[in-house]
C-alpha cells in the first residue's frame, strides 16, 4: 500500500547533528530510553518511537527546528501534554517529535478586555485559575483540563461539558500564533472581531497538527457564574431519558451541561466515588443550570417540571456547592472509574442527532453480545457526543482485536444515523479509515488540497487524521456496503 | 432551481473560463469588492430542506430568504442567535457567504460559530458536503466554517445547516445618557461582569442597551443599571431592528467605514463617528472628512481592521474593501482559492482584488 506514511527515510545521524546545532542538550532527546515516555499519547494501543524529541524554549528554536526538517525532508509531530484519546500525537517512526510543553507560560490576562494571552504549553485549567480572581474563567473545560494544554485543545478542537452552552475550543480562541513547516511565523484572527478574509483560525483549530506549529493563543475568558445547580434524574428506561432530553430543548432551555450515564456506568462509578446515584434506574441525566441566583431558580424549576413530565422516576436538586460537586464527581470519574473493574478499556467518540440515542444504545447493547466485551456509555447528551467505554483486557489474545473491530462499528453507525465519526478527540491515527466512511473521495481530495496548501511536502503529522485515497480503497474493499463499493474509481492494490 | 441545473451552470462556466458573479437576493452587492463575471442567479434554488427544533438546526438551500427561516424558526420559539441583517431581500446563501451578523453578535457569537454544516459547488462543479448537523463534529478540516464570510469566493454555498437557539424568555432595553469615553468605559465593565446584555449601540451622547435572557436575570439587572448608571427603560423592539439594518441615522453618509476593534480601545478622536456596537468591538465612521489610509492605519495600530463598508463602487475598487492581508497570509489566500477554485471563476475580486 503506498501511502504518505511510509515514504519517508531519514538518516538519523544526520538529524541529530542538525538538531543539536539547533537546541542545547538539555532540549533534545535522541536516545532511545529517553525517547520511551513519548512512544504514545492517551491512546496506549497505539505506539511508535521517534528518532528524536525536541523540547524547545523559544519560538525562535521552533522556527529553525521546523525550517531545518523541512529542508531534510523529516516529519514532525507537535504534542502538548499527550493526553488526546485518538493518537494524534503518535510519533513518526521517520521523524521528530516537537514538545510544547516548555512553552508554559501565561504572557497576559486582561481583565477588561477579557482575555488571556497565553503560551500553548499551558495547561487547561491554569488559565482559568490565573483569571479567577477577575471573576472570569476560561469555557472549554475537556475533563482531562488539569493534564491537558492549550496548544493540544487548539490542534483537536476539544470540548468539555459546558459545549451546549459556552461552545467548543473554536469558540472561545481569539487569535493565535502558527508557524509554517517551512519557518515562516504569522499571526490569525485577532482581538477584534471579524479578522479580515477567510476565517483560517476556523480551519487551524482542529486541524489536529497537520496544518502548523502554534506558538501562542488567545482565548476568551468569560464572566464565571455567580451560581451553579445541578438536577439529577434518574429513568427506569433509557429512551424515556433521552426523550426527556429532548425536551429539555424543546421547552427552550439550554443548560450549562446536560450529561447522560447508562446503568454500566453508574454501577462502575458509585462504590468509586458514592455519589449518591440511583443504582436501580437504566439511565442518569445531570442538568446543570448556572447564571445569576435568580436566573438558575426560574431554569431548576422549569427543568424539574420537564424532567417530571417525561417520566423521571427520581429528582434530586443539588442543595449545596459540595453536592453539585458529588453529583458530577462521578461523571467526572467516569473513565478511572471504569479503569478500575476492567484491565483495560476503548474509549469511542461518535456523536449522534440526540434522537437517535435510544437506538444507538439498543444497538451497541447488541454489539456486546456479537463481540462478547462488555460496555458502559457516558453521554455529553446536550450535544449529542456518545462515549462508550468498551471493556477490554489487552493480555488475553483478541480481546483488543475485538474492541476494535466493536469500535469501528459504534463510528460507522454513528455516522449512519446522521452524526459524525469523532466529536472532541479527533481522528488521529486511531479513526483514520472511518474518515473513509464518513466523507467521498471527492472531500478527502479537499481536505489533502487544504493540508498541500500549507505543507506541501506532507510533513506535519503525516498519516494522521485525513487518509490517503488508497488506504479508503483498501479499507471500502474490507468493508462493502450493500454491494457498494465506496471508491469505484480508485485502482485496487 | 435544483441542485443539478446549478452543477450544470458551474461545469458550462469552468469549460468557457467564464468569470462568475453568484448572486441570490442582492441585498449585498455593496459589499466588498468589485461586481465582476457573469450573473448566475442562484435565488431559485431554496427552500427550508430540514428544520428539527429539538435537535437545534435548521438547513435551508442558498435562496431561501431570511425572513422565511426566520418565521420559521419563530413558530418553535426559536433564532438565529447571530441576529443577521435582512437589508430588504436577504438570504441564507448570501448571510453566510458576506458573514455579517447584528447586534446580538457580542453575546451569541458571529455568522460561523452557528454554521454547522454546508453543501459546497465548488469551481470545477463539484459538489462537496462538509460538517453536518450535530454540534460537536471534529472530523476532517472545519471547511463550513471557513467558507463563512468567504464572499462566494470558494464555491456556491448550495446548503447551509445552521445552529439555531431558543428565544430569551425575556427582553428589556435601557438608554443611558453618556458620552463616548464613558460609554466605552462602562461596556468593558458590563461585559466583564455576569449580566445578560445581548446588544449595545452608541450614537451622538446616548448609550442602548439591550438585556435578554431568563425573567428574573433581565428583571434584576434592569434594577441595578437603572439605579447605579441612571438607565432609562424604553421599548427599544424598533430601535434594534433600525440597528440591523442600518437604517438608523448614524449609518447615513456616501461612505461608511466599519472599523473592529479590541472592545478596550480608547476613543479614536477620527472624525465622522457615528456609532459603536459590540461592546466597544465595532465602531463606524460615516462621511468623506477621514482619508482611507489614516483609517485603515489607526485601526491596525489599535489591533484591529478597517473595512470600506458602504461606498461608491469605483472608491472600493481603488481603496480595497479590506484591509490588506500580510504577505504569507495572502500567499495562503491564494493557495486555498486555488484549491476550491483553480480557474479562478468564482466572484474574481470581490474578496481581494489579487484573487
Amino acid at each position: 500500500m503506498e501511502t504518505a506514511e511510509n515514504t519517508f527515510q531519514t538518516d538519523r545521524k544526520a538529524l541529530a547533528e542538525r538538531l543539536k546545532a539547533i537546541l542545547p542538550a538539555h532540549c533534545l532527546l535522541v536516545d532511545d530510553e529517553d525517547l520511551r515516555p513519548y512512544e504514545c499519547d492517551g491512546l496506549t494501543a497505539y505506539r511508535e518511537l521517534p528518532l528524536a524529541v525536541c523540547l524547545p524554549e523559544s519560538e525562535a528554536q521552533v522556527v529553525d527546528i521546523l525550517w531545518t526538517c523541512h529542508q531534510l525532508g523529516v516529519p514532525v509531530v507537535a504534542r502538548g501534554a499527550g493526553t488526546g484519546l485518538s493518537g494524534g500525537a503518535m510519533p513518526h517512526a521517520q521523524g521528530v517529535v516537537l514538545s510544547m510543553a516548555r512553552f508554559n507560560r501565561i504572557l497576559r490576562v486582561d481583565r477588561l478586555a477579557r482575555l488571556a494571552v497565553v503560551q500553548p504549553g499551558v495547561r487547561n485549567l491554569a488559565v482559568s485559575e490565573a483569571a479567577a480572581p477577575y471573576g472570569l474563567y476560561y469555557a472549554p473545560d475537556p475533563s482531562s483540563q488539569i493534564a491537558c494544554t492549550l496548544g493540544g485543545n487548539v490542534a483537536e478542537n476539544s470540548g468539555g461539558v459546558h459545549c451546549l452552552k459556552y461552545g467548543l475550543t473554536v469558540h472561545n480562541i481569539l487569535r493565535i500564533r502558527v508557524v509554517s513547516i517551512e519557518g515562516e511565523v504569522f499571526e490569525i484572527g485577532s482581538e477584534a472581531p471579524d479578522a479580515p478574509g477567510y476565517d483560517l483560525l476556523a480551519l487551524l483549530i482542529g486541524s489536529e497538527g497537520m496544518l502548523g506549529v502554534v506558538t501562542e493563543v488567545t482565548v476568551k475568558l468569560v464572566p464565571k457564574p455567580a451560581l451553579a445547580q445541578v438536577v439529577m434524574a434518574s429513568f427506569d428506561q433509557v429512551g424515556k431519558a433521552g426523550e426527556a432530553v429532548a425536551a429539555i430543548i424543546a421547552a427552550g432551555i439550554i443548560p450549562a451541561g446536560l450529561e447522560m450515564m447508562d446503568k454500566p456506568a453508574t454501577a462502575a462509578v458509585e462504590p468509586y466515588v458514592k455519589a449518591g446515584y440511583d443504582l436501580a434506574a437504566a439511565a442518569i441525566l445531570l442538568c446543570e443550570s448556572d447564571g445569576t441566583p435568580e436566573e438558575v431558580a426560574e431554569e431548576i424549576s422549569r427543568v424539574t417540571a420537564v424532567l417530571t413530565a417525561a417520566g423521571a422516576r427520581d429528582i434530586r436538586v443539588s442543595q449545596s456547592e459540595a453536592e453539585r460537586l458529588r453529583f458530577w464527581a462521578g461523571r467526572k470519574a467516569a473513565f478511572p472509574a471504569v479503569g478500575r473493574i476492567t484491565p483495560d478499556y476503548y474509549c469511542m467518540d461518535g456523536t449522534i442527532p440526540r434522537k437517535r440515542l435510544a437506538e444507538m444504545l439498543a444497538a451497541i447493547a447488541a454489539m456486546e453480545k456479537k463481540y462478547n466485551l462488555r460496555c458502559a456509555n457516558v453521554f455529553h447528551a446536550g450535544d449529542g457526543n456518545l462515549h462508550p467505554l468498551i471493556m477490554y483486557d489487552a493480555a488475553k489474545p483478541g480481546e483488543w482485536t475485538r474492541a476494535e473491530a466493536f469500535g469501528a462499528e459504534i463510528l460507522e453507525l454513528s455516522v449512519r444515523l446522521g452524526g459524525s465519526i469523532t466529536g472532541e478527540h479527533g481522528v488521529g491515527i486511531e479513526k483514520i479509515n472511518q474518515m473513509c466512511v464518513q466523507y467521498k473521495t471527492r472531500e478527502l481530495e479537499v481536505f489533502h488540497r487544504i493540508k498541500a496548501a500549507f505543507d506541501e511536502r506532507g510533513l506535519l503529522n503525516p498519516g494522521k487524521a485525513v487518509p490517503s485515497l488508497h488506504r479508503c480503497a483498501e479499507y471500502g474493499q474490507m468493508h462493502v456496503h450493500h454491494g457498494e463499493l465506496k471508491f469505484p474509481e480508485l485502482e485496487r492494490f | 432551481m435544483r441542485l443539478s441545473d446549478l452543477v450544470a451552470e458551474m461545469i458550462e462556466a469552468a469549460a468557457n473560463n467564464e468569470p462568475l458573479r453568484i448572486r441570490a437576493g442582492g441585498s449585498k452587492d455593496f459589499y466588498g469588492g468589485m461586481l465582476a463575471g457573469k450573473l448566475l442567479d442562484v435565488s431559485a434554488h431554496r427552500g427550508i430542506v430540514a428544520y428539527e427544533p429539538t435537535e437545534l438546526y435548521v438547513t435551508a438551500r442558498c435562496g431561501t430568504p431570511l425572513v422565511e427561516i426566520e418565521a420559521a424558526l419563530a413558530e418553535c420559539g426559536q433564532m438565529l442567535a447571530f441576529e443577521p441583517p435582512h437589508f430588504g431581500r436577504a438570504t441564507l446563501g448570501g448571510c453566510v457567504a458576506a458573514g455579517l451578523a447584528g447586534p446580538r453578535r457580542q453575546q451569541a457569537g458571529g455568522v460561523r460559530d452557528f454554521v454547522l454544516g454546508v453543501k459546497l459547488v465548488d469551481g470545477r462543479g463539484l459538489v462537496h458536503d462538509f460538517g453536518g448537523q450535530v454540534m460537536k463534529n471534529v472530523a476532517g478540516y472545519d471547511v463550513s466554517r471557513l467558507l463563512a464570510g468567504s464572499l462566494g469566493t470558494l464555491g456556491v454555498l448550495a446548503e447551509v445547516t445552521l445552529k439555531v437557539l431558543p428565544r430569551p424568555r425575556a427582553e428589556q432595553t435601557l438608554r443611558f445618557d453618556l458620552d463616548e469615553g464613558a460609554a466605552l468605559a462602562l461596556l468593558n465593565e458590563w461585559g466583564g461582569q455576569p449580566l445578560p446584555v445581548s446588544a449595545s449601540f452608541w450614537s451622538a451622547g446616548q448609550l442602548w442597551l439591550r438585556l435578554s435572557g431568563a425573567q428574573a436575570a433581565v428583571a434584576s439587572a434592569v434594577v441595578r443599571l437603572a439605579d447605579q448608571f441612571g438607565g432609562q427603560t424604553v421599548d427599544g423592539e424598533k430601535h434594534w431592528i433600525s440597528v440591523r439594518e442600518q437604517t438608523h441615522p448614524a449609518f447615513a453618509g456616501t461612505s461608511l467605514w466599519r472599523l473592529a476593534l479590541p472592545t478596550t480601545t480608547p476613543a479614536l478622536g477620527l472624525d465622522g463617528l457615528g456609532a459603536i456596537e459590540w461592546g466597544g468591538g465595532l465602531r463606524w465612521y460615516a462621511g468623506d472628512s477621514v482619508p482611507a489610509a489614516l483609517m485603515r492605519e489607526r485601526a491596525q495600530q489599535a489591533g484591529g481592521h478597517a473595512v470600506l463598508y458602504r461606498a461608491p463602487e469605483s472608491l472600493r475598487c481603488l481603496e480595497g474593501a479590506f484591509a490588506p492581508l500580510a504577505p504569507p497570509l495572502l500567499a495562503l489566500h491564494r493557495r486555498l482559492k486555488k484549491s476550491f477554485d483553480p480557474q479562478g471563476i468564482l466572484n474574481p475580486g470581490r474578496l481581494y482584488a489579487e484573487f
